[in-house]
């Protein structure tokens, strides 16, 4: 459990991480330049942000083992269900998404622990 | 930091720290999640808390600690890492408009601070960038407000997860609650047709998509989605501008 320090090595290499983070998550934002978004992209980037969401979630949910699921006997399909339609039924409610997260582990733990989906 | 102490007296502050703690357990359940697979990959919990303090990206960690385990070249492990980045530079153009007025080494720290649940809490709450000064100070106040909430949920998550990863089996699934955080948020999100076809054909282009390296098949399906939502943005315009006129 105790194990070793990291080597000088792997200290570089977290710290070139760390830079990493930031210089991506700042990339447009270094240059003092004026510049502004292009109207279309101004545009297109309300989206993003939704796309965005899509596209990491998408995955977690219909692919196992790098392959498209076969079966909707997969518990991951069923509390995504569950908290898709718990937020549209209170989305007026404080804490909609709160309650999604609830529910959906609420579905998802019985079906994938005791039934194995 | 200056920036985080003196915006936290901003009403607005809360309100982010507020809107931030109802995706908390989420954020939690990822955090730990990621830990767990940290460690339990043979990183070893010194390195995996070093990497957590430092790296402060999920995905990022999650998919160099393979390599850093295979003691991969270190181009290779900056280039993977960047690569699972792209999104936040996507992010970074949205957020330019936003951070501008403030010094380098602020937007600097502000943007490593910024993740995917705070980038889209704030501009969906904030979807344009004030023109005056106070507004954009409180519209960044709104932003460290869930930074601040993320950053603690996901390091309480992380620490756990390392200290406690003997007992936590990476079967029982526990980071989905991470992945239900994100589809909730989601839902929130898509409140018209083009939103919505935003996101099925954002979905069905990272399904697609998942066979590329990297998850590069992120940044194409958001690429994807844009293109396709401006497009079909362009084919609405003209009917509504005939409403209009016959009115």
């Amino acid at each position: 459990m105790f194990d070793q320090f990291p080597s000088l090595e792997i200290i570089l290499t977290l710290l070139a991480l760390m830079l990493i983070s930031i210089l991506s998550r700042s990339m447009f934002f270094i240059s003092n330049k004026q510049w502004s978004v292009p109207k279309w992209l101004e545009r297109g980037l309300q989206y993003a942000p939704l796309a965005a969401l899509c596209a990491v979630i998408a995955p977690q949910i219909f692919i196992t083992q790098n392959q498209l699921i076969s079966t909707w006997q997969d518990a991951r399909i069923f509390a995504a269900l569950a908290a898709i339609i718990f937020v549209y039924l209170r989305r007026k409610s404080g804490q909609p998404v709160l309650g999604a997260i609830v529910v959906g582990m609420a579905v998802y733990l019985p079906l994938h622990l005791a039934l194995g989906w | 930091m200056k920036i985080g102490l003196h915006l936290r007296h901003n009403p607005h502050f809360k309100k982010g720290a507020k809107d931030m703690m109802s995706l908390a357990p989420g954020i939690f359940a990822w955090g730990l999640m990621t830990a767990v697979a940290m460690v339990n990959s043979g990183l070893g919990i010194w390195t995996s808390s070093l990497m957590t303090l430092t790296v402060f990206a999920g995905s990022a960690q999650l998919a160099t600690t393979p390599l850093i385990m295979a003691h991969a070249p270190m181009w290779v492990v900056l280039a993977t890492a960047t690569c699972v980045n792209l999104r936040f530079v996507v992010f970074s153009i949205h957020l330019r408009p936003y951070m501008m007025h403030l010094s380098l080494k602020d937007r600097l720290f502000t943007g490593y601070l910024t993740g995917d649940l705070s980038y889209v809490l704030t501009v969906s709450k904030f979807p344009q960038a004030s023109e005056t000064l106070e507004g954009k100070n409180e519209q960044l106040a709104y932003l460290m407000g869930t930074n601040w909430i993320n950053w603690l949920s996901w390091m309480s998550g992380s620490f756990i997860g390392i200290g406690l990863t003997a007992y936590i089996p990476i079967e029982w699934g526990l980071g989905f609650a991470g992945v239900l955080a994100l589809v909730g948020m989601t839902c929130i999100l898509v409140n018209n047709w083009l939103k919505l076809l935003g996101a099925l054909v954002s979905s069905i282009a990272a399904i697609a998509a998942y066979a590329l390296p990297l998850k590069l098949n992120i940044v194409v399906a958001i690429a994807c989605a844009v293109m396709l939502c401006l497009l079909a943005e362009s084919f609405k315009k003209p009917v509504i501008i005939d409403k209009t006129l016959h009115h």
